[in-house]
């Protein structure tokens, strides 16, 4: 088998690794980087547990082989709160109680936040169908929904006032 | 759940592909989107010894028309394809069956030629591309060559492609006067492969359909036309009745199999019905431009 020097910059910091051509990309943020805030769900690229933003767009970091984000940038949920304030996103998520366990939370708030990035001002059939790729047992998009909208709102209210 | 170990390799042009390719025969796969292949890996049902990653490859992903074509490279991803004004205008078939590829995440790294190359029958684009009538370009140690689509899906799982070829472009006739699409799937849920989903190309000269091909998903071990369906609405007005013997044809041709989506006689239902719904929609899409 073979093993690769991999050099991935992950919320900002260069990381370099030596890793096998097996280990996922989820398993290297959890395993290599101590990233644990990435959640493994399924194991099937059906849950969507484990989504983070390679170059910017949201994957399934689970389907991803570390070896192909080398010399890539990845976000992950760690970075999403800057300077340890609650990104608009998690706020949502606090005040309209968009999470009940938890455990899709991650992945919802990644694609969450790679959909208001491409479209600050998303309906609420076009925030379905973005989260359409994460499943919560819960059951709970309703309030995810209005926990989207909620972020998009704030940033709008912020953007304008500033 | 780990994958067996393999051998990477991340060649940057299409000829050190196929020297990989033809260097390590029979043991080595293609990754592109990786959507199929990573799970199957993942399994252990697909266990290879070295993994050629197309994706450092410059070039791949076009997405334009020329020549009387839509160009699509092999490694163009769904993603690109929904966002694509003219594939909205001017291909909704294209467009249709895009949108429905598993889900939004799976769609921003799955390739179009990769949907293609797996052969797999409940994928969505060997029907839309049958129904098309589209080319497949591919390269090996002997050349390029141009397959048709009705000649590269084999058998179950298997296609045209030689074991040192790599798929790297897609042609899409371009639509003429009265040209319309559509690509209609009923599944259980977003994600899922579909129970039976029906595309339809056709040709429109006032009421009269003067020609269509229409390419099953899901209903056949290996991805099919539905000639019977095709030659029922050939030359005819897109009556009632029209439609029926369509949809009935359809669905007596096709071959599916009892599984967790419905037994042999629902799934024919389902087929059935599609079949008919899509080549309405296209005929009306046909009628109002090609949007």
């Amino acid at each position: 088998m073979s093993r690769h020097t991999i050099t991935v910059t992950v919320n900002g910091e260069e990381n370099t690794r030596e890793v096998d051509a097996r280990t996922l990309l989820v398993h290297f943020l959890r395993e290599d980087l101590d990233l644990t805030g990435t959640h493994i769900g399924c194991d099937t690229t059906s849950c969507g547990a484990c989504t983070v933003l390679l170059d910017g767009v949201a994957v399934k970091s689970c389907t991803l082989f570390a070896v192909q984000a080398d010399g890539g940038a990845v976000e992950t949920i760690e970075a999403l709160a800057a300077g340890g304030a609650l990104h608009p996103l998690q706020e949502g998520f606090w005040e309209k109680h968009g999470l009940q366990c938890g455990y899709c939370t991650p992945g919802m708030l990644m694609t969450g936040s790679a959909l208001l990035a491409a479209n600050p001002n998303p309906s609420e059939l076009q925030i379905r169908e973005a989260i359409s790729g994460n499943l919560c047992r819960c059951t709970g998009y309703v309030n995810i929904v209005k926990a989207v909208q909620y972020a998009a709102e704030k940033m709008a209210a912020d953007e304008g006032g500033n | 759940m780990i994958p067996g170990s393999f051998d990477y390799h991340a060649p940057t042009t299409v000829e050190e592909a196929i020297g990989l390719l033809a260097r390590h025969g029979a043991g080595a796969k293609l990754l592109a989107g990786g959507h199929s292949l990573i799970p199957a890996m993942r399994f252990r049902l697909a266990q290879p010894e070295t993994l050629i990653d197309l994706n450092r490859i410059p070039g791949l992903d076009a997405l334009r028309e020329d020549g009387g074509h839509l160009v699509i490279g092999a490694l163009t991803r769904e993603v690109a394809i929904e966002d694509s004004g003219l594939v909205r205008t001017r291909y909704p078939l294209l467009a249709d069956t895009s949108a429905v590829v598993a889900d939004p995440l799976v769609r921003n790294r799955g390739t179009v030629g990769g949907n293609l190359a797996h052969a797999d029958p409940a994928n969505d684009h060997p029907a839309a591309m049958l129904a098309y009538g589209a080319e497949l370009i591919a390269q090996g140690s002997a050349g390029r060559r141009t397959i048709a689509i009705d000649d590269f899906f084999t058998e179950f799982f298997e296609s045209a492609l030689a074991a040192d070829e790599v798929l790297i472009e897609i042609r899409i006739p371009a639509p003429g006067k009265g040209a319309g699409g559509a690509y209609l799937k009923l599944e259980r849920k977003v994600g899922d492969y579909a129970i039976s989903a029906v595309a339809v190309q056709l040709v429109m000269d006032g009421k009269t359909c003067r020609e269509a091909r229409i390419g099953l998903t899901n209903v056949n071990p290996v991805p099919m036309r539905a000639t019977g369906a095709e030659a029922a609405v050939a030359g005819k007005e897109l009556t009632d009745q029209v439609l029926e013997a369509a949809g009935k044809a359809a669905a007596a041709q096709c071959d599916p199999s009892t599984d967790l989506r419905g037994g042999v006689d629902y799934k024919r239902d389902v087929t059935r019905v599609l079949t008919k719904r899509a080549l309405r929609k296209a005929a009306e899409r046909a009628k109002g431009g090609a949007a």
